[in-house]
């Protein structure tokens, strides 16, 4: 194995920590026939397995606290359900191993709340994580989920799901790797958003063994195992460095000689509003409303619509707030707004596009957020996701404007939007460049496809080409160009955007410092020839290099 | 046997905070009390999966039924939780949805 392992890095600086891996699902052995002599010891492992997952997953939930313990309790209640217990049980007596009879018992109750549909279905991934306890308990396997090392650890697996992440600790997790995913993957947002070093699509990190000490790079996308104590002590110097100058600058992103660039935060759940308005920042580039329609039935009332927008504004006051409107389909579908029989679900009926299905769906929407703006000082803008043409963003500006919302805007997530961005920023009054979307798009690759995690490097020369004719056909309009998607997240690229002519950078709260930082330190004629450089590239690694190499030059 | 036909009052149905506050209580009992879809088999309240896969949704009737020692009030306290709403308000309870979300 190489001393030093390559992937590709999310930003977030270089830490220094002991690995501690995530236990893949266990396999079971092959199956076997239990005699009936042999059953009621074997029977009586299963329930021992059981009870041992609920205890120690009691003892975990007792440790916690909020959501997360409630999480923990709910799981406990299911692997302890004595119904589970005795089906078990009872296929172990017809001669089930225990491997087995856990798999089934498991197996008929995931199969009733799969039938169930909506929330009930959503318990099926709960299940399964507990089925793979129970049986890595039973064989004396490692068990599988988060490691609890009991000290601050780099976290390593094959890849993270949603579900992985939901109980981890951001004390404790200093820095993730996965040998899957791509630079938009789940890790990487969510590495963003913990403000940790993440080094995904990293190729051997299967390698890497429990407390092996490993120095990982996110800005290099570099993990080196087993590294000198110089090298470690020279890290620590220099995020030392960055830290004291990102500490020093507060307030509106400029330039070194004060041109501006709007700092703005992501937002995409309640429960992430707090540390998004405590953040120094402008106000919210990118509010994604999917929240209130997830896991429904149908769409939420005005009046909810409503409170929720007011609570968002209230807690933005006096600053500026850009809505997306609903972003149903793809990799968020909705029963209410997304055809099931779809065969390309991303290049479907998506974004905007529902509202052209469903008028009533986007009306009562902008009908919400225009009453929550009205009782409000918040600078509501609204904008409207998977605008193709200049003509559905001139439709989405009427509408807004009907409603008495002052500003309306379109996303440029098509390469056709971003070809003909004049039109675009003619029909409306400002532009935001979904980067994520738009290398999806543009490469025509699959933006959840961890294979494809190299198309989609927002380095990519021809996005950056995509994102100077959005940025340049906004400046002829005196239209502002917004970028919220992870691009804005490295602060090398946000040099980068803002060379390109970007006039505002939304990112996690997270990223912010380290952006305002970069900013700082460096004249727009700087960023000017940065973007020069990249876009010159033939490859996204070679931008990526080359602007790194100008920056160190001076760092 | 006595039985209670009730509705159930949570906005997400027996779910999540419903299902678990009725399954703690019906551990407490002293009698066995069972909970069925209407025209379908009665399953135990103790077990939440067996509630769970209920599928139970929100204003659906639902029979409580218990024998025994305790019968009517078992089916009394567990039919006025199931009558109730234990929902938080949606700015809670949606929290997790957004947070898995993408990045744009």
């Amino acid at each position: 194995m190489p001393a030093v392992l390559q992937g590709v890095g999310t930003g977030g600086g270089t830490v220094f920590g002991p690995v501690a891996r995530m236990a893949p699902a266990p396999v079971p052995p092959a199956p076997r026939t239990v005699p009936a002599a042999e059953a009621p010891a074997e029977a009586a492992r299963v329930r021992a397995a059981l009870k041992g997952v609920a205890e120690a997953l009691d003892q975990r939930a007792a440790a916690t606290t909020g959501p997360a313990a409630e999480v923990l309790s709910a799981q406990v209640m299911m692997v302890a359900d004595p119904a589970l217990a005795d089906r078990a049980e009872a296929l172990v007596r017809d001669g089930a191993d225990g491997p087995r009879a856990l798999t089934a018992a498991f197996g008929e109750f995931r199969a009733a709340l799969g039938a169930a549909g909506g929330l009930f279905a959503e318990r099926v991934a709960d299940l399964d994580d507990l089925r793979d306890r129970a049986v890595a308990r039973l064989l004396g396997l490692p068990m599988p989920g988060l490691p609890e090392p009991g000290h601050p650890y780099v976290l390593v697996a094959a890849d993270l799901a949603p579900a992985d992440t939901a109980l981890l600790d951001p004390a404790q997790v200093v820095a993730l790797v996965t040998e899957q995913g791509g630079p938009t993957s789940h890790t990487a947002i969510l590495a963003r958003s913990l403000g940790v070093p993440a080094v995904v699509g990293c190729v051997g990190a299967g390698a890497l063994t429990d407390g092996q000490p490993v120095l990982v790079n996110g800005t290099d996308g570099t993990v080196e195992a087993d590294p000198a104590p110089e090298a470690v002590a020279a890290a620590a110097a220099r995020e030392e460095r960055h830290r004291r100058r990102a500490a020093g600058l507060t307030g509106p992103g400029r330039t070194a000689d004060g041109h501006p660039v709007k700092l703005l935060v992501n937002l995409g759940a309640p429960h992430e509003l707090q540390a998004a308005a405590a953040a120094d920042s402008e106000g919210v580039g990118l509010f994604r409303t999917e929240f209130l329609f997830l896991d429904r039935t149908e769409a939420p009332s005005v009046a909810e619509q409503t409170d929720a927008y007011a609570r968002v504004f209230a807690a933005f006051a006096g600053r500026r707030v850009i809505v997306r409107t609903l972003d149903a389909g793809a990799d968020k579908p909705l029963p209410f707004a997304t055809a099931a029989d779809e065969q390309n679900p991303a290049l479907g009926v998506r974004g905007l596009r529902t509202a052209s299905r469903d008028p009533g769906l986007l009306d009562d929407q902008l009908l919400a957020l225009a009453r929550a703006a009205g009782d409000s000082t918040a600078e509501v803008w609204v904008m409207a996701p998977m605008v193709s043409l200049p003509g559905e963003a001139a439709d989405f500006a009427e509408r807004v404007r009907a409603h008495g919302l002052p500003r309306a805007g379109a996303m440029v997530e098509v390469p056709a939007a971003a070809l003909r961005a004049d039109g675009l920023a003619r029909a409306c009054d400002f532009l935001s460049i979904g980067t994520n979307d738009l290398s999806q798009y543009a490469f025509a690759a699959d933006r959840t496809l961890a294979s494809l995690a190299g198309l989609l490097d927002p380095w990519q020369p021809a996005l950056l080409d995509l994102v100077h004719l959005t940025a340049t056909a906004g400046a002829r309009h005196d239209r502002p160009v917004g970028v919220c998607g992870e691009a804005a997240a490295d602060p090398a690229l946000a040099l980068v955007l803002t060379g390109l002519g970007v006039t505002s950078l939304s990112a996690a709260p997270a990223a912010v410092p380290d952006v305002r930082a970069a900013l700082a330190a460096h004249p727009l004629a700087d960023c000017r020839a940065l973007a020069e450089l990249a876009r010159t590239a033939p490859d996204a690694a070679a931008a990526r290099a080359r602007v790194r190499e100008r920056l160190a030059d001076r760092d | 046997m006595p039985q209670r036909t009730v509705a159930v009052g949570s906005r997400s149905g027996l779910h999540a905070r419903p299902a678990s506050l009725l399954v703690q209580a019906a551990a407490r009992q002293p009698v066995t009390v069972t909970i069925a879809r209407q025209g379908h088999a009665p399953v135990d309240a103790r077990s939440l999966l067996s509630v769970l896969a209920l599928g139970a949704g929100p204003g659906e009737p639902v029979v409580l039924a218990a024998e025994g020692d305790g019968a009517d009030a078992a089916i009394a306290e567990l039919a006025a939780l199931v009558a109730e709403e234990h929902d938080r308000p949606a700015d809670e309870t949606a929290g997790a949805a957004g947070a898995a979300g993408s990045g744009e």
